[in-house]
């Protein structure tokens, strides 16, 4: 591992945020970091880029120089015009005069907003807002990249277009690291990481994950819930046997990214219940 | 309706600083003013110099407070001891009669002391014939109000725009998450808190120049003094407000908060700094407030120079005491502000397992 967390501890009071977690964060790799509201994401991309403190484990970084974040509720200025946002950016990163304008051309190319240059940050649609963010953040070419939850609330093409952007840095060698609650994004990182309760629930790559399902996946039609294993996909029913045996009429399935996510969940809310 | 009101109590009871303000402050500004609130002089510190000093200070009851008596100095040190500020009232005697010099930049110690003199010259004046008295009020000699506001009021202005104003622009930074990112960015705490402080800085010098100008051009408050001496001190009185701003935001997590507690700063400068009630006729209990607000200060020199043309050597008091201001307060606020910026670098307990952050270059 290049960067990431190794073995993290981070506790708010007597609370244990983040516990044992390891996130790994290579160049020209993109580490998901998956998990729903309250699991610990942010803490763990906040530990990443040095905003939180942890009580044990390692942190390993690039320096503030050479890392870019977008934090979950802004990114941008929304006083400030685009090009206002680029030029402040290229400032506190002092961006040699040769490199800004181009870099900065760049940017406005690869997130598609050079008809945009002069509207206000706090004007452009809320995708344009997120597409601005990331550019600022790969303005000055981090080593690393640190996104939280770059894409929730953005309609679907221009969450395409955000992850476009976010695999065209990875593509040039930049380590990143994006937090999402949309379980089917998970996919699209080199390396998951399944976080729930502070915990990591599963990770590697996203093949891993998938090999790495305890027992059998099935599939039920029916209005009436086949046990209390199993919830909704679409009009079916996906059932969970930890053994691998399925009940009768219903036929296995290989599980998807979806499903390895729930089976995930229902696992640790079992181990945690045997505890 | 009661879901309404059970839901505003559980509201108001969270927000203890909204409940702070509508119990403590009603009780503490009615205590606080009640005992400032106070346009009765009972102390006029007064010098008398001449060949019968001795004799003419013998008379003099309260609210004169002789301070010195000189029978050697004539009317050139009691007009500096006035322009230094160190006393009210100057008794010349001597020569053809006694000269009672006042300084009309102190509006109602003047009053008080007109009011004491006529009936000081009743009481003495009956029997024998009294050497005329002759009364002079230096300064302001028509006691225009204006001339003793609008230095004072600048001087508020200042305090609105530094403190309110500058707590406002780095909160809505906090409050937009765009304090999160100057965290991660390479910059210095104190890069992010000279380049939020520094426009505001420029504005409100622009805005005292401006309220100066204005207030020399329509009410024809003079200006005596040196430029140097008055720019030094609104320039330290600038960095007090400023860095109160900035302290006031970091208290504060939202824009509301931030109002409140920049409101509670200001109200006691508007009636504790001397800017309406003159600072010598307050309780004791309550004049040592005046003493740690920096409006008390600045009104001190804007007067002093406007006014008076105190010279700089005599307003070193107010100057060192507001140089000393702005450093607690700006200390102060750069702790504060740096442990919202850097929590890496907060202090760690030394009981406490040290986690290992490396930081690759």
């Amino acid at each position: 591992m290049i960067w990431g967390l190794e073995d993290v501890r981070v506790t708010f009071g007597r609370r244990a945020a983040l516990d044992c977690v390891t996130v790994p964060v290579e160049p020209s790799r993109i580490t998901v970091v998956v998990g729903g509201d309250g699991a610990g994401k942010s803490t763990c991309l906040r530990t990443l880029v040095g905003l939180l403190e942890p009580r044990s484990g390692i942190v390993r970084r690039p320096a503030k120089e050479r890392t870019g974040y977008v934090p979950a509720t802004a990114g941008l200025y929304t006083d400030l015009t685009v090009q206002e946002n680029l030029d402040f950016c290229a400032d506190a990163y002092r961006l040699a005069a040769a490199e800004r304008g181009p870099r900065q051309t760049e940017i406005l190319e690869r997130t598609g907003l050079a008809a945009a240059r002069h509207r206000l940050g706090g004007q452009l649609s809320g995708g344009m807002q997120r597409k601005l963010a990331v550019g600022l953040a790969l303005l000055h070419s981090p080593d690393m990249l640190v996104l939280d939850e770059p894409t929730t609330g953005v309609d679907p093409v221009s969450r395409a277009e955000l992850w476009r952007l976010i695999s065209g840095a990875a593509a040039r060698g930049t380590a990143v690291a994006v937090a999402t609650t949309y379980v089917n994004e998970a996919a699209r990182g080199s390396s998951v990481v399944l976080l729930e309760a502070g915990q990591v629930l599963a990770s590697g790559s996203p093949d891993d994950i998938l090999r790495g399902v305890p027992g059998a996946v099935g599939s039920a039609r029916g209005r009436a819930r086949p046990g209390t294993r199993s919830w909704r996909r679409g009009a079916d029913w996906r059932v969970w046997a930890p053994d691998g045996g399925l009940p009768d009429g219903i036929a296995r399935v290989r599980p998807d990214f979806e499903d390895a996510v729930v089976v995930a969940a229902l696992a640790g809310e079992e181990k945690a219940g045997e505890r | 309706m009661w879901a309404m009101v059970a839901k505003e109590f559980r509201e108001l009871r969270r927000d203890r600083r909204t409940v702070a303000m509508m119990v403590v402050l009603p009780v503490v500004l009615l205590v606080v003013f009640g005992y400032a609130a106070n346009f009765s002089v009972s102390n006029i510190p007064t010098v008398v110099t001449g060949p019968q000093a001795a004799q003419a200070a013998a008379l003099l009851r309260a609210p004169f407070s002789v301070t010195e008596v000189d029978r050697g100095a004539g009317q050139a040190t009691a007009r500096s001891r006035l322009q230094d500020g160190r006393a009210t009232v100057a008794v010349v005697t001597g020569g053809a009669g006694t000269t009672v010099l006042m300084d009309g930049s102190q509006l109602f110690p003047v009053l008080t002391a007109e009011g004491a003199l006529a009936k000081l010259a009743a009481a003495h004046g009956g029997g024998r014939k009294a050497p005329p008295v002759r009364v002079r009020i230096l300064y302001n000699p028509k006691l225009t109000t204006s001339w003793v506001m609008v230095p004072g009021l600048a001087g508020l202005i200042l305090v609105f725009i530094g403190t309110l104003i500058t707590s406002l622009g780095v909160v809505r930074e906090r409050q937009t998450g765009t304090l999160e990112q100057l965290a991660v960015m390479p910059l210095r705490a104190w890069d992010v808190i000279a380049g939020k402080i520094a426009p505001y800085l420029m504005v409100a010098a622009v805005d005292l120049v401006l309220i100066i100008l204005i207030g020399m051009g329509l009410f024809h408050v003079p200006f005596a003094g040196n430029v140097g001496t008055f720019a030094l001190g609104a320039a330290l009185f600038l960095l007090v407000t400023l860095g109160m701003g900035v302290l006031v935001s970091t208290l504060s997590q939202n824009q509301g908060q931030a109002i409140q507690l920049a409101f509670m700063i200001m109200l006691p400068q508007v009636l504790l700094s001397g800017l309406i009630f003159p600072v010598s006729s307050m309780a004791p209990g309550v004049r040592w407030i005046s003493w740690i607000l920096p409006l008390t200060y600045f009104i001190q020199i804007s007067r002093g120079v406007m006014l008076k043309a105190t010279p700089i050597t005599a307003l070193w008091q107010p100057l060192g005491l507001l140089t000393l201001l702005a450093v607690v307060v700006l200390g102060l606020a750069i702790i504060r502000f740096r442990r919202d910026l850097a929590p890496s670098a907060r202090s760690v307990r030394a009981d406490e397992p040290v986690a290992a952050t490396r930081e690759l270059a």
